[in-house]
């Protein structure tokens, strides 16, 4: 004889079609509410409907099982009302920037700058080739200063725990939340005020490194942790020393998870706008040279065409927007993937 | 059970008390041929079976369990298994590790469904009806049916007073003297005179067999009908144990209690009945039920003769 | 045959001292490391310090007025001429500013939030939730420009009606009320703007923090029959209080330093303005980028000077924040 598992604790079909039948009338009595007084638009309607959902609701759960049903009913559907106003701005601004970012997208977009042409011109000419480059020069160079410092910093906390771990890692979290502009301050004023030096897409890198450092110690850090300390021990019981054992097993053993802290620490710069202005400032032409002179970057591009307000630079702004989000996606894609990849191994 | 069943057992316990001090257990009485072998567990279920008697009426009503099996996501974890727990009584479940008892008493209080991919069948019967019922209202089963955990798990943001109290305010249950049934519980919990002037010290600052007493007493404080006790006392040092199983016994006149225990001396000295359940690589099933005293002294099922004498498990 | 008993000279076993000398190349390793470790304390401090000492003459002659003053006044204009009035700095309007800006962000970010992760942890099924905690972590990793362009193009007409709906029911509130019917680009809008900024943050750590809550507490409070809410109540949110406010203050962090997303949707005027829903207002950041692009060399040590205000708030809030959270997470009980 087989027998069916079941599970009684799960709603009934009852239970679920009382909950449609309440969401439509509440949906037909905001909308009954709107027709016949002063409000209007869509806001009022979800704002009435969601009152009068969970009144509804909980007053139904209230006179079936009570008052402490009640209350669980009025909790369900506030956390519904933060997971809805949690959910509605990413749909809308992802929704947005696929929808009009593309408008200012055409065959040359890639390979012309904004040297000839000014932000108001028509969408058909002048290009991101500049802001491209200067985006990846300095995506590199911090690259070149952030990694090193920040998987060394990981290490100090994880490998050789020495004096002051304790104060350095709270450091390494307060460097998190500097804001960003205060980065791009602090090497204008260390670098470049007062000493004749003017803005150059290096001075932006190092504004970029100081935010990217602690994203990537902070990661690499916890990845350090998960490598089990028998790996290590193994290690040094074949007479290796430390910076062998380090070099040859732990890091090996923690390579996605570093790759996974680099990508978040380059997710973490890619659209950082606020430095750059002290720092990199911006150009309309393409600048090969990260050490003298301004360069385009890809958040100066969008800066630009927000001060300028034309429509045509409003859709240039959008078209910046969505290559910078699906960069941002594309690296978020590949770390998780990675860690995902670890955890399946 | 029957008076001349009585003479016959005290007969064998004599015997088998004689057997056991002059030579090792295993050696059987000597006896009639079909007369299963007794394990010492025999002499302690009877001894303490002798000290119970009933002076008051119990309350409630039993719990019956029918064909319950329970799955957790395709593991088919308990299959089969109807018991029926009578007013008053205490109950042992005993049996290997694994072999799904504490599985069976979750689904006696409906905590099983919290596990994700938990699945159940069958029915679990409080006053004739089936709590799994649809549009039955589990928290008030709850309060009917309440449990005590292996690990005692009294609330530290909270004092003592305010755990036994714990579950008045969780159901907002309205109760005129606070005060009484605080001292009641503990009391009956037998914690009474070691916490009676620091009811306001934290709940986690009691050792661990107190802390369980407390954990007690909190249940006891919703006035249930049915008390599930998942092995209280394995983190327990013996001398907690004793307490507890005092406090068992004076909790079963009043009330059915349910303990899983995969100590067979301690199943001996509280229960008044003991079900035995086995898992053989499938799903746990029940393999026997029988007073306490049977199931030690003459099991009728080769399995269970072989578990209580230690020869496995 | 007797065996001879012979006194041990010394009854009591003392540890031996261990002395590992490391190799050379550990030892350079170890240094090499610790510079590295320590590249976090050094760029703090030369922040900290590099700001302070190029502002350091507008704080010294403005003092704490600087803080507290009302006026920024340049007293060279924007053209090189010498201007008409003394110079006064004092960054107090825009503090404020800060403030209010932040204030809005979190009255509405962090009960959303806080529901948000009420949801995901205790009622959401597990495949939903995993999909939108990553969604939540993407949500984190949005560039702040894209809230300000969001946040100018797309939120600022409805942003506008609401405020309008404020204004016209609770008026009579004070901060609710207008001087003039000017609802673009008000404080309101930009506090909007700042919930939406940190409402991933707040909810992923609260999340982590529900998440956290001792199991079997909870079985203990559902097999006393309490409901769901009556268990949330009583044992999710007592453990978790603190290391949420913790979060909430890491939401404050980052909305008090918030630049471009403010500039955008927020008409920068150097005034206290308290009431939301007027279009003026500011914060210290945006204020910075506002003067910055045509400041004489004296004013730009009065927006260094402000930079290191900005710094020193957003450390401390910062500092006490993880401080929180770590402290709840690693509390045994």
């Amino acid at each position: 004889m087989t027998v069916t598992p079941i599970k009684p604790w799960r709603a009934t079909k009852r239970d679920i079609a009382t909950q449609i039948a309440v969401l439509l009338a509440s949906v037909v009595a905001a909308y009954f509410l709107i027709a016949n007084t002063g409000f209007e638009g869509r806001l009022p309607l979800v704002i009435f409907f969601g009152i009068f959902s969970i009144t509804a609701l909980a007053i139904i759960s209230g006179l079936r099982r009570g008052k402490e049903a009640a209350k669980d009913a009025v909790l369900a559907g506030a956390a519904y009302v933060g997971l809805f106003a949690l959910l509605l701005p990413v749909v809308s601004i992802l929704w947005t920037v696929i929808s009009r970012g593309t408008a200012a997208i055409y065959g040359g977009f890639f390979t012309t700058d904004m040297s000839q042409d000014p932000f108001s011109s028509p969408l058909d000419a002048g290009g991101i080739k500049h802001a491209l480059i200067g985006t990846l020069w300095l995506i590199v160079i911090a690259l070149i200063i952030s990694v090193p410092l920040g998987i060394l910093t990981a290490l100090y906390l994880t490998e050789t725990k020495g004096p002051g771990s304790g104060l350095i890692r709270f450091l390494v979290q307060a460097m998190s939340g500097i804001p960003s502009i205060v980065a791009g301050l602090f090497i204008y004023s260390a670098l470049i005020s007062g000493t004749g030096r003017g803005f150059s897409g290096f001075m932006g890198a190092l504004a970029l490194s100081i935010l990217m450092i602690p994203t990537v110690a902070r990661t690499a850090e916890e990845v350090l942790k998960l490598v089990p300390p028998d790996l290590r021990e193994a290690g040094l019981a074949l007479g290796a020393t430390q910076w062998k054992t380090v070099a040859l097993v732990v890091l090996p053993a923690a390579k996605s998870g570093l790759v996974t802290a680099v990508i978040l620490g380059v997710a973490r710069i890619a659209g950082e706008t606020a430095p750059l202005l002290f720092t990199t400032g911006g150009a309309d032409a393409t600048n090969l040279n990260p050490m003298d002179d301004n360069m385009g970057t890809i958040p100066f591009y969008i800066w630009k065409a927000l001060i300028d307000g034309s429509p045509e630079a409003a859709s240039r702004a959008w078209a910046g927007i969505f290559i910078l989000m699906l960069a941002v996606l594309a690296l978020f894609g590949t770390a998780r993937y990675l860690s995902r990849a670890r955890t399946v191994r | 059970m029957s008076d001349d069943k009585l003479e016959n057992n005290k007969n064998n316990e004599e015997n088998a008390m004689n057997a056991t001090t002059s030579t090792n257990t295993a050696q059987p009485p000597q006896e009639a041929a079909d007369q299963p072998k007794s394990s010492g567990l025999g002499d302690v279920a009877t001894a303490s079976a002798e000290r119970r008697v009933r002076t008051e009426q119990p309350i409630g009503s039993g719990l019956e369990a029918r064909n319950v099996h329970a799955w957790f996501g395709k593991y088919h974890a308990i299959s089969d298994i109807s018991l029926d727990f009578p007013t008053g009584t205490v109950t042992a479940l005993i049996g290997p590790s694994g072999c799904g008892k504490s599985t069976f008493l979750r689904t006696l209080n409906r905590m099983h469904e919290f596990i994700p991919g938990a699945a159940m069948a069958g029915e679990v019967l409080l006053h004739g009806k089936d709590i799994y019922a649809p549009g039955t209202d589990v928290t008030k089963i709850r309060l009917k049916i309440g449990m005590v955990f292996q690990k005692p798990n009294p609330f530290p943001s909270m004092t003592i007073g305010e755990n036994v109290l714990a579950g008045i305010k969780l159901a907002q249950l309205k109760i005129s003297d606070k005060k009484e049934l605080m001292e009641e519980c503990l009391e009956r919990a037998g914690l009474w005179n070691e916490v009676k002037d620091r009811l306001d010290q934290p709940g986690g600052s009691l050792s661990g067999g107190q802390q369980q007493r407390l954990c007690i007493a909190r249940s006891l404080a919703v006035r249930p009908e049915v008390l599930l006790m998942d092995e209280p006392c394995s983190a327990l040092d013996p001398g907690s144990t004793l307490k507890i199983e005092e406090t068992i016994g004076e909790l079963s006149k009043t009330m059915t209690v349910i303990i899983v225990t995969h100590n067979m001396q301690q199943a001996a000295r509280v229960s008044d009945y003991t079900a035995f359940l086995l898992s053989d690589g499938g799903p746990g099933q029940l393999i026997e039920f029988a007073p306490t005293r049977e199931i030690f002294t003459r099991p009728k099922d080769k399995r269970t003769e072989n578990y209580v004498t230690g020869r496995f498990g | 045959m007797t065996i001879a008993e012979i006194e041990r000279p010394n009854p009591a076993p003392v540890p031996r001292a261990l002395e590992t000398k490391p190799r050379i190349s550990d030892q350079i390793f170890r240094s090499i490391v610790a510079l590295g470790g320590f590249s976090s304390l050094i760029i703090l401090g030369l922040i900290a310090a590099y700001l302070f000492f190029r502002g350091y003459s507008i704080l010294r002659t403005e003092g704490l007025s600087f803080i507290t003053g009302y006026e920024w006044v340049s007293s060279i204009n924007s053209d090189g001429t010498a201007g008409s009035e003394q110079s006064t700095y004092g960054v107090g309007a825009m503090l404020l500013g800060t403030l209010v800006t932040a204030a809005i962000a979190l009255t509405i970010g962090v009960p959303v939030a806080v529901l948000a992760a009420l949801y995901l942890t205790f009622f959401a099924p597990v495949r939903i939730r995993n999909f939108l905690v990553s969604v939540v972590d993407l949500m984190a990793a949005f560039p702040s420009i894209l809230f300000g362009l969001w946040g100018l193009y797309v939120l600022m007409e409805p942003g506008m009606y609401v405020a309008e709906l404020l204004n016209k029911y609770l008026g009579w509130i004070p901060i609710f009320a207008v001087p003039v019917p000017v609802f673009l680009r008000s404080p309101f809008i930009a506090g909007l703007v700042l919930a939406v900024m940190i409402i991933p943050i707040v909810t992923a750590i609260s999340r982590e923090i529900f998440a956290q809550t001792p199991l079997d507490r909870i079985q203990a409070a559902y097999a006393l029959g309490a409901s769901k809410w009556a268990m949330i109540k009583n044992v999710a949110f007592p453990y978790s209080y603190s290391g949420v406010v913790g979060g909430a203050m890491l939401g404050l962090g980052r909305a008090m330093g918030e630049t471009v997303a403010v500039f955008t949707v927020l008409n920068i005027l150097y005034q206290a303005n308290f009431k939301i829903l007027l279009g003026a207002g500011g914060n210290l950041a945006s204020h910075i980028i506002l003067k910055f692009g045509e400041a004489s060399e004296e004013e730009i040590k009065a927006l260094m000077a402000a930079g290191f205000v900005l710094f020193l708030m957003t450390l401390g809030v910062n500092m006490l924040a993880n401080f929180i959270v770590s402290r709840t997470s690693r509390r045994g009980r």
